[in-house]
This record gives C-alpha cells, structure tokens and sequence, in this order.
C-alpha cells in the first residue's frame, strides 16, 4: 500500500469492489448488482442488509471462493478470484453457519484449526492462550463445541478465525443466535482487534449493528442502497422523526391512521410511544391533527434512514382484518400455563412457567437462546409434552384434549416451513382440508387469504420460489386459514427486512383487534416492543413480567433517563444471576 | 377425519411427484434393478473357460474329456500338457477350473478298482466354481457309471423340474423381483416421508394441526401403498408379457396377500423414519434394514441352509413371508390356504410396527 502511495495522492483502500455483479445463473436474478464500495484497515466495515440482500454472496467473492460476473474485487489491488491462494494466508473467514466441529472439544478444535494453518511450536501455545484469555474460553476448553451456547459458539468461531492474525477478517452475521450480552462481548471484542493491520467486515441483519460500525455497505435485494459511514446517512433524517406519546390503551388503533397519511413515512410503536419518520419538508402542524398526543422530536437511527431509502413503511392497512371474523371475548383466558416444567434427564429446561394470556393480547416470550423460551412454546402448541403441570389452550387442556386445542391454534415457524415444491394454492388447500374445513368453506378462506395478502397473483406458483416476504405472507395466510383463536408466532421476523417487518406486525395488530391472542418468542429486543406484555425467560424461569414499558421502568437508570430494552434485558439477567449466587 | 387424512395423501402424493429427489427415487431404482437382477444376476454358470491335463491314453480318460467339452456351460476347454501348467492357469485366471486325470485312470477301471479324477477349483470364486464343481461331477459321474456297468453309456437318471421345466432363471428371480423391489420403493418412500418434513421444518406444523398420530399415519403410509402396488403389478407385467413366465396362481390372491405385506414394510419404514432426524439418515436407515432382509428371505440363499437361531430371526422379515407367496402364486397356483399361512406373520408384523411408529412420531419430536 505504501508503494501506491507514492503515485496517488490518496493510498489505495484495502479493499476495493468495483461495481460487482454475481448471478448464479446465466439468465438468473442477479444475487448482487452492481456494488461498489471499499474496506479500509483499522476500520469495521458493516455488511447491512436483510437476509437475501446479498450478504453472503458478496463475503464469498471477498474470500475469492466465487468469481463475480461483471465488475472486479481487488484485494491490494490483486483480484480475489485470481489470488486466491495468495489471500487465503491473510484472511480469516467465520462462516455464518458454525463452521466448528461439534463433536469436537474447544480445544480440539482449536488444534485441528493451528494444524490445517500450520501453527505450531511455542507460537501455537502463545497464541492459544492469548486467544482464550481473549475469548474467555479458557474454563471451557475440555467441553465439546457442540455444547456450547450460541455465544460461546461465536467466540470460538471468531478464535479460529483469528489463529493466525488475518489481515482481513470476514465475519458473516456472527451475531445471530447470540444473547444480546455476548453479543456486547463479541463487539468490544471485534472492536478491541481492529487497528492499522486489520480490517474487518461484519455481515449483519440487525439494523442497530449497523450504526456501531465505521462503514456500511447498505445492501437491499442485492442492490446497494449506501456505502460510508452510517451517522452520515442517519443524519439526513435529522429534524424528520419524532415521538408521539400516545395512552398505551389507543397506540395500536392509532398507528393506521398515521401510516396512511402522506405526510408520514414510518410509524412505529416504540415503547411507550409511537415513533414517527415524516416525509421530507412534511408539515407538522398536520401531523398534530393526526393524533391526539404530544409530539416530540426524537434522534433518528439507522433503521429510519434505511426505510427511507426504502420508500417509507408500508400504508398500514391489513385487508387481513376483513378477512377475519371477530371472536367472542368474555374476559377469560385463553392461553393458561400453570407450572408448565420441561425436564430432559437431569436438566430441567423449563421450570414452573406460569402466566395466562387473554384475548387479543400479544404475549412475548423473551429470552436468550437456550434459556427455555422454545421449550415452553412447544409444550403450549402441543409439540412437546410437559413433564409437570398443565397448559390449556382456548379452554381445552393439552393433555386430555390435545387435537381440540391444536385445532384452535395457528401456528408459525420461524423458518419458512410450508411445501416448497408446491404450488401457493395447494399448500392452503393441504392445511384447510387438515383443518377439517369443508370444502366450500375452504374455498371461501383460501380466495380471502389469497386477496388479503396479496397472493392471487402467485396462486399457481411454487412455493419455493416465492420472495421471501411473500413466503412470509404464505406462512401467515396458511396459519390464519381456520380462524384460530390463538396465533404462536416463533421468532417471526428476524432477518426480514423492515418493510416486510412494518407490514407483518400490522397484520397482527390487525388480528388483535379481531381478539386473536398472539404469542410470540423472541430473542429480538423490537419485537418485544411490539408486545402488550413480556414474559423474560432466563435458564427455564420466568425472571420478569410485565409491559415493555414497565420493565425498562424497573431498571431507568438511577438519573432516571431512558433505558433501551437491550439494557433493561441485560439489567434484569445480571439481577436474576446475582439472586442465584446469593442463594 | 377422511378429509383431513385425504388431504394429506394427496399433499404426500405432490410431495413426492413434485420433488425431483423424490421422482428420482420412484423411477430409478425398479428400472435399474429389473435390468441388473433380470440379465446380469444369474446362478446359473456360462461362458467360463476350464482347462483339461489328460495323462490317460486311455478310452475312459478321453470320455471324460469329450464329455466336458460338449458341455454347453464351458467356452474353451484349453489341454495341457504338464502339472506345471496348472498353477499357471489358474493363478492368471484364464481358467475357473482344471481337471486332471491321472495316467493310471483307465488301467484302474479296467482292473475294478477305484479310479480319481483331481478338479483344482479357483476358490476365489466360490460360488461360481461350486457350481463349475457340480457341472463336472455330472459329467464325470456319468463316465462312472457307464464304466462299471460294462460299456456302454446309461441313462438312468431323467430329471424333471417341475413349475420350471427349462429351469429358466428369470423364472425364478423375476416372481422374487415382485417381492424384493416393492420392499425397496415401500421402504425408501415410507422411510423418506417423515424425515423429509423434519428437514423442512413441516413436521412441526403438522404436528400442531389437529391431526392425530394415527391419522398421520394412515397418511404417511398411503404412498407407500400406492407406489408399492404400481411398482408390483409393474413387475407382473413385465414377467408375464416381456419374460412370458407363466401366471398359474391367482391374482387377486397375490394383490391381497401384497396388501399386508405392504403394510407390514410400510410400518418399518416410519419407525425407520420416525427416529432420523434428516432424510440423509432416513436413507441410511432404509439400506441398513433392506440389505439383510433380501439377503435373509431365501432370495439369494436358502433359508433352510442357515443356522436355527438365524431362521427364526428370519420370521421378522417380511419378505421372507411374501417371497413364498410371490413365488408360489406365480409359478405353481399355491394353494389359498398356504398364503393365509404365509400372510399371517406379515399382519402381525403390520399390527406391530405401526401403532409403536404412531408412538414414536409424537415422542421423538423435539
């Protein structure tokens, strides 16, 4: 680098990716799009898009594992592809699935890494106690990787990525599947190796990542959206966003108003209020007329200036809410877990969950992976018998009228987890006729999914290769096919992209109105914003319960300024552990 | 119930027909293993060269030798001249066999004694030179009898193989293929249906469905049924109108006793599937059961040569039961009253396997 210094009066960056295009097909949709962008030494540089945008892709061609089809990544000035054997020596590469052998142990591992790098002698064992120490990995080093938490996993990855000190450093969403502490750790970790040798590339979904790194390259369906510093564009939102802090009671029923008004962008609930993105030069004395509330002005983030980029949120409307008939409430309850206790052998992966859930309630069920969240979802929609105390859902216990209760639930997967070979009616057909709908009935529900998400269209289509928002949309059409009373919502939308998030949540808005019960696990603090109320599962119990509002309120710092939700999330495990050592 | 169990065979149905793998698994194999176990899986020995060292001047020797070179199951009869030669022919492999008749042979016989002949057999082919030993015995057997009897040849023995009168082979591995191939397609697709759903995640929404245990596997069994007949009654049809082998027995017999043996597979096949976790093992597990149970059901070797322990184990394969009724109503109309016999452990074993894999789909779920 320095040599080309002596020419230009600007040193070549690191990294430099010249208007890439990657097909994986000759004719195909192409996976990226004419990107551009660099990637300097000494900085993070943020890879930020939702999942499809082309993430994986572009890291693959800056490993030189692919080949773009038009446009060029030069490496110092090398092209990836051709110097590949070159580049592998100064990279280290963490792939997003866990690329460590499970049934290895944290040292074997290790091990095998150093012998495939060709690490060996007194520099082998400086490195791996450097590298644990740094990791925190050193009490763990006779446990098998496999058995490991999500964390754990991704420290271990990050340290066999770094075995021989990379020059570049590509991490692909390593922070998927973290709990938002060791998701802290692994940015102060990250932050901490970064300087005038190394260069890092951090691949991420999560939009407020974004924000903690030196440079983004903002990706959307391939397409580049922004490349340089993220405060750079959060601050053209500057003076555009605003908080209305509006009674808890009204805020659902009034964010479809001010989505469809044309003045505003984006409204969202946050906390215990709405957050507003208004339309450039929007007038704001009409936006008071909007709503009935004080409105305030609020630091943008990244996410607005991505939505912006985006063309604003979607109009709010959910023809869904039509498509649905309004269930009865009577104030009862309609989800109930008494003392629900999960036990594999001598660990007890949920333990004495209680709570009940009425009708048209959104319920999280919020909680670091591992911790019990899943574990208690699956025993109140049938999928795991409990080893201790009862669940009952719509009034029918699981365990004497299992097939009655499950015929009053809707259900949804996290991953996209209907037929993918095919076709969009078919599939709603399977589920209808499994349901027990009759079939003019199911006729009359599958033409009212179909036209109330927007999938006539696509009614003939594999599923499969449906974008991936209308794969989300399919999964909800199907779930809400028979009119359930109670929706089971597993992590819906993590990794989508914002605009397909606004529209999913305002479809289960729609659906509480309509009295259906929502429950939903998370391990994503903004979903748990959209939530009336929390249920904070920590190693298989219930540590906190309450609105998101009153469990931020329940850890304000002591000048009583605003806490995030990640921070009262970490506020309240750190309490719950030291409750556990005191006892 | 029935529409919901419908609407699930017909959604297993496009699930497999949609799938490529899954087409793949449909097609492929029956027509491989009609074209590998119709022409080139054979017992029978042709086309092998043996070698002949003659060091008999005599008339007996040279009958011998003219009666193993008009024996139609041996190419080229090659003579040699020396015992050195032997070790030669045999360790090139340019023969499966070579017989050597002592220089005293006729002199012997002439006087009334006993008289040898040596067969050096190419033990690395064991079967093959089994049935290369029996072929030669024949032929020296025959020389035998004529010598001690005085002069002339004798043609005591007339054998007669009846319900296979030419001993065809196809005749006896194509009624057998109706049996073995049905269990392969039953077992992969059974085997596949629930794993394929778990590696999709689908499992998950089927299960949180009011479907019960029992209705889905009614469900996941139709496939198999469904497929397991056409392949069956695919390989009827070749049998009778491409290898003209005779149908004698009957065939709604057949369908009906094919019905619990497919049933009885059936069930294997979601136990199989009901502990895989992916479709990969799922395959595996498939191969694991279906070696053994074509190797242990008297297809390539007889049951009644296996130890004791080994035969009772047998009676948990289910093609060990079909393979009697498949053969037997095809080549010799077996009587109705032997198939119910033969039928009966295949209920039993379909009574046992689908309920425990009921069991065990809505245990091993997570």
């Amino acid at each position: 680098m320095s040599d080309a210094s002596i020419n230009s009066p600007k040193p070549l960056p690191f990294v430099q990716i010249n208007a890439v295009t990657k097909r994986f097909s000759a004719n195909g949709p192409a996976a990226l799009d004419a990107v551009s962008g660099t990637i300097e030494t000494g900085k993070i540089t943020g890879l930020v898009g939702p999942d499809g945008a082309g993430k994986t892709s572009l890291i693959r061609l800056l490993t030189g594992l692919s080949r773009p089809s038009e446009g060029d990544v030069l490496i110092e000035g090398k092209g990836a592809y051709a110097s590949q054997h070159h580049l592998h020596k100064m990279l280290g590469y963490m792939p997003q699935r866990f690329g460590l052998y499970e049934d290895l142990s944290v040292m074997e591992n290790l091990v095998l890494f150093a012998d495939l790098k060709g690490l060996s002698g007194e520099q082998r064992e400086e490195t791996f106690s450097h590298l644990l120490k740094f990791t925190d990995l050193a009490r763990f080093t006779t446990r098998l990787a496999g058995a490991l938490s999500g964390g754990m996993k991704q420290k271990l990855g990050l340290a066999c990525a770094l075995l021989t000190r990379p020059r570049l450093l590509l991490l692909d969403e390593p922070s998927v599947g973290v709990d938002p502490i060791s998701r802290r750790e692994l940015w102060s970790m990250v932050g901490e190796l970064v300087d005038d040798t190394m260069a890092v590339v951090w691949a991420t979904a999560y939009l407020d990542e974004a924000e903690k790194c030196d440079d983004v390259l903002l990706l959307s369906n391939g397409k580049p959206l922004y490349a340089g510093p993220p405060a750079e564009l959060t601050d053209t939102m500057t003076g555009r966003v605003f908080l209305a802090r509006v009674p808890q009671a009204e805020r659902r029923a009034a964010i479809a108003p001010l989505l469809r008004d044309a003045s505003v962008a984006d409204a969202i609930l946050h906390g215990d209020a709405i957050r507003l993105l208004t339309r450039e030069d929007a007038d704001l004395s009409h936006i008071r007329t909007l709503v009935n509330a004080e409105i305030v002005p609020a630091a943008p983030r990244f996410e607005d200036a991505f939505v912006d980029r985006l063309a604003g949120g979607p109009d709010g409307r959910s023809p869904l809410a039509d498509a649905m008939s309004r269930h009865a409430d009577a104030g009862e309850a309609v989800v109930e877990a008494r003392g629900l206790t999960k036990r594999y052998g001598n660990f007890t992966a949920a333990s004495n969950i209680t709570f009940t859930q009425k009708r048209g309630e959104i319920l999280g069920l919020l909680g670091p992976n591992g911790a019990g969240k899943s574990t208690t979802f699956k025993m109140l929609c049938g999928l795991t018998e409990p080893s201790d105390g009862e669940g009952r859902v719509a009034g029918f216990d699981l365990r004497t009228a299992a097939a009655d209760a499950r015929g009053r639930l809707g259900y949804m997967a996290q991953k996209f987890s209907l037929y993918g070979d095919v076709s969009v009616a078919q599939n709603l057909s399977f589920f209808a006729g499994v349901y027990g709908l009759s079939r003019q009935r199911a006729r009359e529900r599958i033409d009212a999914m179909l036209e109330a998400f927007d999938l006539t269209p696509y009614r003939s289509t594999t599923a499969g290769q449906l974008p991936l928002g209308f794969k989300q949309r399919l999964a909800l059409a199907a779930a809400l096919l028979h009119e359930p009373e109670v929706l089971f919502l597993d992590e819906p939308t993590s990794g989508v992209d914002p605009i397909t998030r606004r529209e999913f949540w305002s479809h289960i808005n729609a659906l509480t109105a309509k009295n259906v019960a929502v429950l939903v696990t998370t391990h994503f603090m903004e979903e748990a914003e959209y939530c009336d109320r929390i249920n904070l599962i920590y190693r298989g119990r219930t540590i906190a319960e309450g609105t998101p509002e009153a469990l931020k309120a329940s850890c304000s710092n002591a000048d009583g300024s605003v806490v995030t939700m990640e921070d009262a999330f970490i506020e309240l495990v750190a309490r719950s552990e030291q409750e556990g050592a005191a006892a | 119930m029935w529409r919901r169990i419908l609407s699930l065979i017909i959604k297993e149905m496009l699930a497999i027909w949609r799938d490529p793998k899954g087409r793949a698994v449909i097609l492929v194999p029956p027509l491989l293993q009609l074209v590998i176990f119709a022409f080139a899986m054979t017992m029978e020995v042709r086309n092998v060269d043996i070698a002949v060292l003659n060091h008999d001047t005599g008339n007996w020797g040279r009958d011998v030798e003219a009666g193993i070179q008009g024996a139609s199951a041996f190419d080229e009869v090659i003579g040699l001249q020396s015992v050195s030669e032997i070790r030669e022919a045999i360790d090139s492999q340019r023969v499966i066999a070579v017989v050597h008749i002592g220089q005293d042979f006729t002199r012997r016989i002439e006087a009334g004694q006993s008289a040898n002949v040596q067969i050096i057999l190419d033990g690395r082919k064991s079967n093959a030179s089994q049935i290369v030993n029996s072929y030669l015995s024949a032929i020296i057997s025959r020389v035998s009898a004529a010598a001690y009897s005085g002069g002339t040849m004798p043609d005591t023995i007339r054998i007669r193989h009846w319900y296979n009168p030419n001993l065809e082979y196809a005749w006896f591995t194509l009624p057998g293929l109706v049996a073995t191939i049905t269990l392969l397609t039953t077992i992969i697709v059974t085997a596949l249906s629930v794993a394929r759903e778990r590696e999709l995640g689908t499992f998950d929404q089927l299960l949180v469905s009011p479907l019960r245990p029992l209705e889905i596997v009614v469900g996941k069994s139709a496939p198999g049924l469904i497929f397991g007949y056409l392949h069956g009654t695919f390989f009827i049809l070749v049998a009778i109108f491409g290898f003209k082998i005779p149908f004698a027995g009957s065939l709604l017999a057949l369908y009906g006793s094919m019905f619990f043996y497919l049933l009885a597979v059936i069930g294997i096949g979601l136990l199989i599937s009901a502990i895989s976790a992916t479709q990969q093992q799922a395959i595996l597990g498939a191969f694991v059961f279906a070696s053994p149970a074509v190797l242990l059901s008297g297809f390539m070797s007889p049951i009644e040569n296996m130890p004791g322990w080994m035969q009772i184990a047998t009676q948990i394969n289910p093609l060990r039961h079909f393979l009697v009724v498949a053969q037997g109503v095809f080549l010799k109309d077996l009587p109705l009253a032997d198939i119910a016999r033969n039928t009966f452990p295949l209920v039993l074993i379909a009574m046992a396997t689908l309920p425990a894999a009921a069991w065990l789909l809505r245990k091993k779920t997570s």
